[in-house]
């Protein structure tokens, strides 16, 4: 007359008072309470993993012909001919890329700064000001960032300083070629950067802020400074957050559609320089999709879109990998 | 080598905050002076002719968001309470891993979407399926802050309420997500913010509209789009008005932004 | 010299506890063939106890020893644990609470646990939190009886003279002992027949801890109390009866002896049992 529970669950070594934090439920709950909630709550996790599926099923039924006619091909094509119905992508995708990382390589170290200042180190009457301020710029929405950009940050800093570093930098082929536009992929980086910075740093301060104190007391009651406490200890224990805060950030500057479409200059070119006005994947869906007017151009638009997305997942994806891999340090580090 | 840090770390702070202000600035500046009553409540007028409000779109974009959080929420939080609170390993990190993939699908992807699947099959733009959009957008944002925020309630808590002899249910209901609601919130105003300024699904879905309309089944305006629409044409008044529209979107986030915090004020701070 | 009064423990039989009335001295939970397990490992086996009712009955033994774990099979938070696992039974009043058809929520309102450190619910107040039991299980009438409630298991818990005007600060607030008696209030509101003590003082200071040790005394007189415990004079002071556990090879739990407080520490059976007493281990 014993009560068995049998679950397939992860070994768990036992310190003496037995409890390791994983609370779990058995399938056969008595209350039930519990196994409607139980139930309810699986539903709506498994409507979840169902929407992804759907996602994916109806972009490839959506880009199917573009995919009949050109294959893996599409990925490395060069021409994006309407009328003649020839169409490629491998200029959008490299212009994708380029203003994300561009926009990751300004944003990251700022970002990250921000967090620990604003987590750790920012006089207290300050942090909660600062902090909703830091949580307001995220909360603009992008076409708004997409407005000053165009009209303000194109016209009053980036033609400047794209004159100005052609005039003084342009040997280097990255600074060749017009300056005098502003919408390119510079002014996009720069507009993507601003935008991704606030996010990184909200979600990097609370994975901060989740630090045990326990954890910082201990290492500054060995002597070590502040500085170093937080280096050492405060910055690896939330390193899976913020990694983690980094990635929806990049995620955000490949996807982001309106500001990119306003300020980085839609042209379908292979990009060789900061100054061009390079389209990226989602400028150009958005720009053309009203105008396509066969079934062949929807379906090569679709496509793109899905080339995009499979793009955003294998981010995802190294993202998950990095993590887990760190965790698994982590976790070491702290049994 | 302590004190370059904090002074390199304050420079970075000040430099995000000053960005805020120098956009927030330029909106305010360009978008003040044409904010009148008759702004807020006139509908567009033909192109070509100047003057005219946004009336619709900004009740457009309050229909078309709030349907979306009423179906994300549920989805998002709920689906998180399982992958945390109940142990079915498998499904837990395939949960998790899905969520984490789909807050990078851009929005015009989810757009995209939502056209092949409801539009085509509807037969025009409709606000509902910007709802659907917005929803699709804030689930997996929903779902991963609100998992992040049921990790962080210590299991002693949970541990005290059931051995009161609390129903499991019930101590997820009236403990745990008490006890997060901080962080779940802040979740939601994340979501809600970004699912509003995400204009590009809503070229696909509900498309906008230049007179009232209150039927979720047809095009509805949204205050983004007006403002990209009117941004990027050729007209002066469009530009001054998608200053102005852009004055009222980003008062109305900060707004709704700032309630949530001081909602979050609860009684007791961290 | 006796060998208590060679650890220095004085140990005066009927006079530090409350006078042990023979009708309570039935048994009122007992504990049959007990294993429990964490998937394969096996934390516990084969114990059998059986514990006097108003009678504060202490566990004691090494680190692993399994004493936490098996405090834990009895109001059947074993089983929240993942992997966790028990077979045998436990009689509450001759009811098998480990019974398929039993309901581990009603199990733990008539099986109360106070844990090792102190855990009010953050987000509510001190008035709150001692009432947590009963809002949560739904049998509130109204705010008045609430506020009695509150105010009869402070009395209990002796912490209503120095929080009566701190009822609606956050529980949180209160020092680390005080915070401790809020948890033994909050689960005495809860009227629970047995209370479970998972080392309750070893997160507190010496004042703290006899404040508490002084509480359990006087609730033995109506309640069942069991606590886990790795102090032996602390063990010594408050109990009536003694176990102790120890690993076996497999470190698997086992109860070595059993038998009232006195006997086990001023002359005890097993000589493993004086072996730890001695602290030759342990």
């Amino acid at each position: 007359m014993a009560t068995q529970q049998e679950e397939k669950a992860q070994t768990v070594r036992t310190p003496s008072s037995g409890f390791t934090g994983r609370v779990r439920r058995s399938k056969e709950a008595v209350n039930p309470g519990d196994r409607v909630f139980y139930n309810v709550t699986r539903l709506l996790a498994l409507g979840v993993v169902v929407l992804a599926l759907l996602l994916v099923m109806e972009l490839f039924h959506g880009a199917w012909e573009s995919i009949q006619k050109f294959g893996l091909g599409f990925l490395v094509g060069t021409t994006w001919d309407p009328v003649a119905e020839q169409f490629g992508t491998l200029p959008t995708i490299i212009g994708t890329l380029v203003k994300s990382a561009l926009a990751l390589l300004i944003a990251v170290p700022i970002s990250i700064g921000s967090a620990i200042y604003l987590a750790l180190y920012a006089p207290k009457f300050l942090r909660t000001p600062l902090s909703y301020l830091v949580e307001s710029l995220a909360a603009i929405p992008s076409v708004i960032f997409g407005m000053w950009g165009l009209f303000i940050l194109v016209v009053y800093v980036v033609r400047p300083l794209q004159i100005w570093l052609k005039a003084h930098l342009g040997w280097i082929p990255l600074f060749s070629g017009p300056a005098v536009y502003g919408v390119g992929v510079l002014a996009a980086a720069l507009m993507l950067a601003v935008m991704i910075a606030p996010i990184i740093t909200a979600i990097s301060r609370d994975m901060i802020r989740s630090v045990p104190r326990s954890q910082m007391e201990g290492m500054l009651a060995l002597g070590a400074t502040k500085w170093e406490a937080v280096r050492m200890v405060v910055l690896p224990y939330a390193r899976t957050g913020i990694i983690g805060a980094v990635i929806l950030g990049l995620g955000r500057a490949v996807g982001e559609t309106m500001a990119v479409t306003m300020v980085g200059g839609n042209a379908f070119k292979l990009l060789t320089s900061l100054f061009d006005p390079v389209h990226s994947m989602a400028s150009q869906i958005a720009s053309e999709f009203a105008e396509a007017a066969t079934s062949l151009y929807v379906s090569s638009l679709i496509y793109v879109g899905l080339v995009l997305f499979g793009i955003t997942i294998i981010i995802s994806i190294l993202a998950q990998l990095l993590i887990w891999r760190l965790s698994k340090g982590r976790v070491a580090v702290l049994d | 080598m302590d004190r370059v840090a904090t002074a390199c770390m304050a420079l970075c702070t000040l430099v995000t905050v000053a960005m805020l202000a120098v956009i927030l600035g330029y909106v305010v500046i360009r978008g003040i002076t044409s904010i009148n009553w008759a702004f807020f409540t006139a509908l567009p007028k033909p192109v070509g002719e100047t003057g005219g409000g946004i009336a619709n779109a900004i009740v457009g974009t309050l229909i078309i968001v709030g349907m979306g959080a009423l179906l994300a929420v549920p989805i998002g939080v709920g689906a998180a309470v399982f992958v945390n609170e109940f142990n079915s390993r498998k499904l837990r990190r395939l949960v998790r891993f899905i969520a984490d993939v789909l807050t990078g699908v851009p929005s015009i992807v989810v757009g995209l979407f939502v056209y092949t699947m409801v539009v085509t099959s509807i037969g025009g733009f409709s606000a509902f399926a910007g709802a659907l959009a917005y929803a699709i957008i804030m689930i997996p944002i929903i779902l991963i802050s609100a998992h992040e925020a049921l990790r962080l309630v210590p299991s002693s808590l949970r541990e005290a309420a059931l051995a009161l002899g609390v129903p499991r249910w019930r101590v997820i209901l009236s403990v745990v997500l008490p006890t997060s609601r901080r962080a779940l919130t802040t979740g939601l105003v994340l979501a809600t913010a970004r699912a509003v300024g995400e204009t590009a699904p809503m070229i696909f879905t509900s498309f906008g509209n230049a007179f009232w309309n209150w039927n979720i089944f047809k095009p509805m305006a949204t205050v983004p789009l007006v403002i990209y629409r009117y941004a990027t044409g050729p007209y002066d008044d469009w530009h001054r008005q998608a200053w102005a529209a852009s004055f009222v979107l980003v008062v109305v986030v900060l707004l709704a932004s700032l309630f949530t915090r001081l909602l979050l004020r609860g009684k007791y701070e961290d | 010299m006796t060998l208590s009064e060679q650890l220095g423990i004085k140990v005066e039989p009927k006079a530090t506890g409350p006078g042990i009335a023979p009708e309570a001295l039935q048994e009122r939970l007992v504990l049959d063939n007990i294993h429990a397990y964490f998937d394969k490992f096996q934390a516990i086996n084969g114990i059998s106890l059986n514990i006097h009712g108003k009678q504060v009955t202490a566990i004691i033994g090494p680190s692993g020893a399994g004493k936490s774990t098996l405090l834990r099979c009895i109001n059947r938070m074993h089983e929240e644990v993942t992997g966790g696992r028990v077979t045998g039974r436990i009689l509450l009043d001759g009811e098998d609470i480990l019974a398929k058809s039993a309901d581990p929520v009603l199990v733990r309102r008539r099986v109360g646990m106070v844990f090792q450190k102190p855990n009010p619910f953050p987000t509510m107040s001190v008035l709150e939190n001692v009432v947590a039991g009963w809002r949560l299980n739904r049998f509130f009438k109204n705010k008045l009886d609430l506020q009695d409630k509150a105010e009869q298991a402070l009395r209990k818990a002796a912490l209503w003279d120095e929080v009566k005007e701190k009822l609606h600060q956050p529980g949180t607030a209160l020092s680390g002992g005080q915070q401790q008696r809020l948890c033994i209030a909050r689960a005495l509101a809860v009227e629970p027949e047995v209370l479970l003590m998972d080392e309750p003082c070893s997160a507190l200071d010496p004042i703290a801890t006899f404040a508490i040790e002084d509480l359990m005394r006087e609730l033995s007189q109506e309640l069942t109390i069991v606590i886990v415990t790795h102090n032996m004079q602390q063990a010594a002071r408050v109990s009536h009866r003694t176990a102790f556990m120890m690993g076996n090879a497999q470190r698997a739990g086992e109860l070595v002896e059993y038998g009232l407080t006195h006997q086990v520490f001023t002359n005890p059976k097993d000589e493993r049992t004086e072996a730890y007493i001695t602290g030759r281990f342990g």
